[in-house]
């Protein structure tokens, strides 16, 4: 079975041409017409289910029915006023387990409205007017850190901004925007959009930030907690869970998908980025997908995605599975990787093990294995908060639920002063409009709490 | 199977569809073009005196629906600006060369016995089988005392009808124009002249939209704007009102009618025959989509009359009539409340926003296992059928009848009426 060329990991697999047709929006813009077809077949219907789907509760028919009307710029401050990053939102919310899975028109014709797309339509439409749509309230000298700079902490910022507060964005990275900058999969958000949305919500005013600034390293939160009024931490998930397997740290060609994809998005050039011609992505997530599509996209020839469980359990929605598909990625499922085979010091196969569910439901190895080869492996089996930043050398911990930061409906944590939301937080989804959402409920606690304390 | 063919004033056509005089019926080359594509027949476009008159650009304004369909159109379009033998030497050869098709000739010109006396002879040597009186067209040529301005006077119309059955020989039909208060006025005044037809309706004063750039009416000329006239789907319940006051109205109960207003399709074409029209002519919708719409409106009509039993157009015609009535004879006593099915439902709570802000309160909202459903209070429900309107959902809302074991009783009647004669 044992291949004995050396492994063929390549940059450069494709044309720069093909690189960029690949790279391209995978979902091109509507026009002004289809925008108008699109907004027609809204029902403009009363206490709409799209709207209790949606985790920002946007008022999906009134904007809807505003882009039918040419009001298209009233469409996207209905949307912004409840999800400031309404635009990224539009790119990457899985629509089709939320508002587009609740819309009335499948009922009928399987058919829903395409509101991700009319989302994208009007709130592109303020952007590129170059237009921020709110003031900020009368200053109130009150000022409070935010630590992480990706969806939960920037629409903390701009709502705290937007009530009158100061506020200042620590970061580790040099850009803000978390994974909207370094996560998503760049055929998502072309044309360097999660940048141009940073500079959108900064534009509201009152927030300064500090990159290149990781807590635990350069700062800490005992120190922001005196320093500031009040602290918000939109930390993420900053550890990658590992395969547990032997050779996994010493064989080349065994990667973490995740700092991967953070290279790729931030690479000028994709085609300089290493790709086996032989694929193995281990994983039931939207980074498993998105690795395995971007694998194929930059010129890998055979992709599969191995998952343990059916395809119902893997967190990649169903739209998300076919997309991949489409792109040429073969999808395993029920099968748990058990060993990484390697040559010369570089992975050349792996061997996985067939799995089920027991009798109580548990999933098990049936003892049957089966192995593909393979020129790289990728690992996206999720991520993990990493606890030792926010409680290494505190003087006072911070509570935890099953190893993520414990908080109450109001995003409080157990600290007096201190806030938390997006995916650090133990409240489950891994969406970047829970975050948005998050952010948003935890600055008008924190504008209470500011408003009651002075 | 159904016989669609049509004999109106003894005019024969093999279907009643005909197109209004319009645009779509200007010149031989259209008309040539309806006739194959199956239409009954046409009102040519309406001939005047020379010199032609003069139009401008642009001419046309539309009101759209959410989804971009044209639901109202509106014009300032005068009558025809080619020279007037050209137009008659073009009718005669379309009538040869078309024996079977009804060919009516639209006329307008000054409101003297001796332009009426002088045209029509011309008229007759085509061949065609009627004039149509433009009493109708309501911009431009009524500002020089023609079109409406002469159909808006009774006594007008009943002159110009008299003139033109006295010196001719063909049909007379009178159009009618809509911009008057009662249109039962002129059609009695046009029976009185002697003539033996309306049509109507014609098209209605209006302005469909104004451009809020240029801050001027559509369609704009160079700037300016002016009242046009309107027609389109949105104005056949208009013509349907108008249509049914002639044909219930005791003075002209009888007089054949053609009838215009907002005809797209074989639906429409029944209504207006079931309220005793004898033809109906279109124009909006052939200028819409071409004259292909013909094919449904045969075959439409054809299939409905069969699942009728309808043999012949005659079969049906003026059936509705009878149940058009006044409000005061409606019964009181007749109660329906709606009824919502549940397995068509989608959800979408217009039928519950629509009752409970804007009307009675009787379209409860409830929530079965977090599903959520909307019922009808039955004892709040005044039959109304605003929610059967809102739904999007076809015969998800209908409404039925509640016997309320009382008989039929009418406000004349009711003691409820303080304006109530007594029973003697």
């Amino acid at each position: 079975m044992t291949q004995s060329a050396a492994p063929d990991i390549a940059a450069g697999r494709l044309r720069p041409d093909e690189i960029a047709a690949n790279f391209e929006d995978i979902k091109p813009p509507l026009d002004g017409k289809r925008a108008l077809i699109e907004s027609s077949r809204c029902y403009f219907c009363h206490d709409a289910p799209c709207i209790e789907a949606c985790p920002t509760s946007i008022d999906i028919p009134n904007f809807i029915r505003m882009i039918n009307t040419g009001n298209t710029l009233g469409a996207a401050e209905k949307i912004l006023e409840a999800n400031i990053l309404g635009g990224m939102c539009a790119r990457v919310c899985p629509t089709e387990i939320l508002c587009e899975d609740k819309c009335v028109r499948n009922t009928s014709e399987d058919k829903p409205v395409n509101i991700g797309m009319l989302q994208r339509y009007a709130v592109d439409h303020l952007m590129e007017q170059g237009r921020h749509p709110f003031t900020r309230a009368a200053p109130t000298n009150m000022r409070v850190a935010v630590v992480g700079g990706g969806p939960a902490g920037l629409s903390c910022a701009h709502r705290l901004a937007t009530l009158g507060h100061n506020v200042t964005i620590f970061d580790a990275r040099n850009k803000l925007g978390g994974l909207n900058e370094y996560g998503i999969a760049t055929y998502k958000t072309v044309n360097n959009f999660a940048q141009a949305e940073v500079d959108f919500v900064l534009a509201i005013g009152g927030i300064s930030m500090k990159t290149g600034q990781m807590l635990g390293r350069d700062i800490t939160l005992d120190e922001l907690r005196r320093d500031f009024d009040a602290v918000f931490l939109g930390l993420g998930l900053s550890g990658v869970n590992a395969l547990g397997l032997d050779g996994e740290e010493q064989l080349s060609g065994v990667v973490d998908a995740v700092s991967y994809i953070a290279d790729l998005r931030q690479a000028t050039d994709k085609g300089s980025l290493k790709v086996g011609r032989k694929v193995v992505v281990i994983g039931g997530g939207n980074t498993a997908i998105d690795i395995a599509v971007q694998s194929r996209k930059l010129g890998a020839e055979d992709v599969t995605l191995v998952y343990r469980r059916a395809p119902e359990n893997m967190s990649a929605t169903w739209h998300e599975q076919e997309f991949a598909q489409i792109n040429g990625v073969k999808i395993k499922h029920w099968a748990r990787p058990v060993r990484l085979i390697g040559q010369n010091g570089a992975v050349r196969e792996v061997e996985f093990e067939r799995t089920l569910l027991d009798d109580r439901g548990r999933l098990v190895g049936t003892g049957e294995t089966f192995s593909i080869l393979c020129d790289q492996v990728f690992k996206a089996i999720g991520q993990r908060f990493v606890n030792d930043p926010v409680n290494g050398k505190a003087r006072e911990s911070i509570d935890l639920i099953d190893g993520k930061i414990a908080v109450n409906e109001e995003m409080k944590t157990s600290l007096a002063n201190v806030w938390a939301g997006g995916d650090c937080v133990a409240s489950g989804t891994d969406l970047t409009v829970q975050g948005v959402e998050d952010g948003k409920v935890a600055a008008h606690a924190i504008d209470r709490y500011l408003r009651g304390a002075n | 199977m159904a016989d669609l063919r049509s004999s109106f004033l003894g005019i024969k056509s093999p279907n009643p569809f005909w197109l209004a005089s319009a645009p779509p019926t200007d010149k031989e080359y259209n008309v040539v073009r309806a006739f194959k594509a199956g239409w009954g027949g046409v009102v040519w476009k309406t001939l005047g005196e020379d010199p032609p008159i003069v139009n401008v650009s642009s001419r046309y304004g539309a009101l759209h629906s959410a989804d971009q369909r044209m639901i109202g159109f509106n014009n300032i379009e005068l009558i025809t600006d080619r020279p007037l033998d050209v137009n008659l030497r073009e009718i005669k050869q379309v009538k040869r060369d078309w024996p079977d098709r009804a060919v009516v000739v639209s006329l307008m010109v000054p409101c003297t016995e001796q332009a009426w006396k002088a045209i029509l002879p011309r008229v007759e040597e085509t061949g065609a089988d009627a004039v149509e009186l433009n009493f109708g067209c309501p911009h431009g040529m009524s500002e020089r005392g023609m079109g409406s301005a002469v159909g808006q006077v009774p006594e007008y119309v009943g002159m110009v009808a008299k003139w033109c059955k006295q010196h001719t020989r063909m049909p007379v039909i009178v159009k009618l124009t809509p911009n008057i208060t009662d249109v039962r006025k002129p059609a009695r005044a046009a029976k009185e002249g002697g003539a033996d037809a309306v049509s109507l309706i014609n098209t209605i004063n209006s302005i469909t939209s104004i451009d809020l750039d240029i801050m001027a009416p559509t369609p704009t000329v160079d700037g300016k704007g002016t009242h046009g006239g309107y027609c389109g789907p949105a104005v056949k319940p208009i013509a349907m009102h108008m249509v049914a006051d002639i044909a219930r109205d005791p003075e002209t109960y009888g007089l054949p009618i053609s009838a215009i207003g907002g005809i797209a399709n074989w639906r429409d074409a029944a209504e207006f025959i079931s309220l005793s029209a004898g033809t109906v002519q279109v124009c909006t919708a052939a200028m819409h989509y071409g004259f292909k719409i013909v094919d449904d409106m045969i075959s439409g009509l054809k299939n409905w009359m069969d699942s009728k039993g309808y043999a012949t157009i005659e079969d049906f015609r003026g059936k509705a009539v009878p149940n058009v009535t006044d409000w005061q004879y409606l019964n009181i006593n007749y109660k329906s409340i709606a009824r919502i099915d549940q397995d068509k439902c989608i959800k979408c709570g217009l039928c519950h926003i629509a009752c409970e802000d804007t009307s009675h309160q009787a379209i409860a909202k409830m929530k079965d296992n977090g599903t959520r459903r909307y019922q009808v209070i039955d004892g709040e429900c005044v039959g109304c059928n605003l929610c059967a309107h809102v739904c999007p959902v076809p015969e998800c809302i209908s409404m039925v009848s509640v016997d309320t074991g009382r008989s039929y009783l009418n406000w004349t009647q009711d003691p409820r009426n303080p304006m109530r004669k007594a029973a003697e």
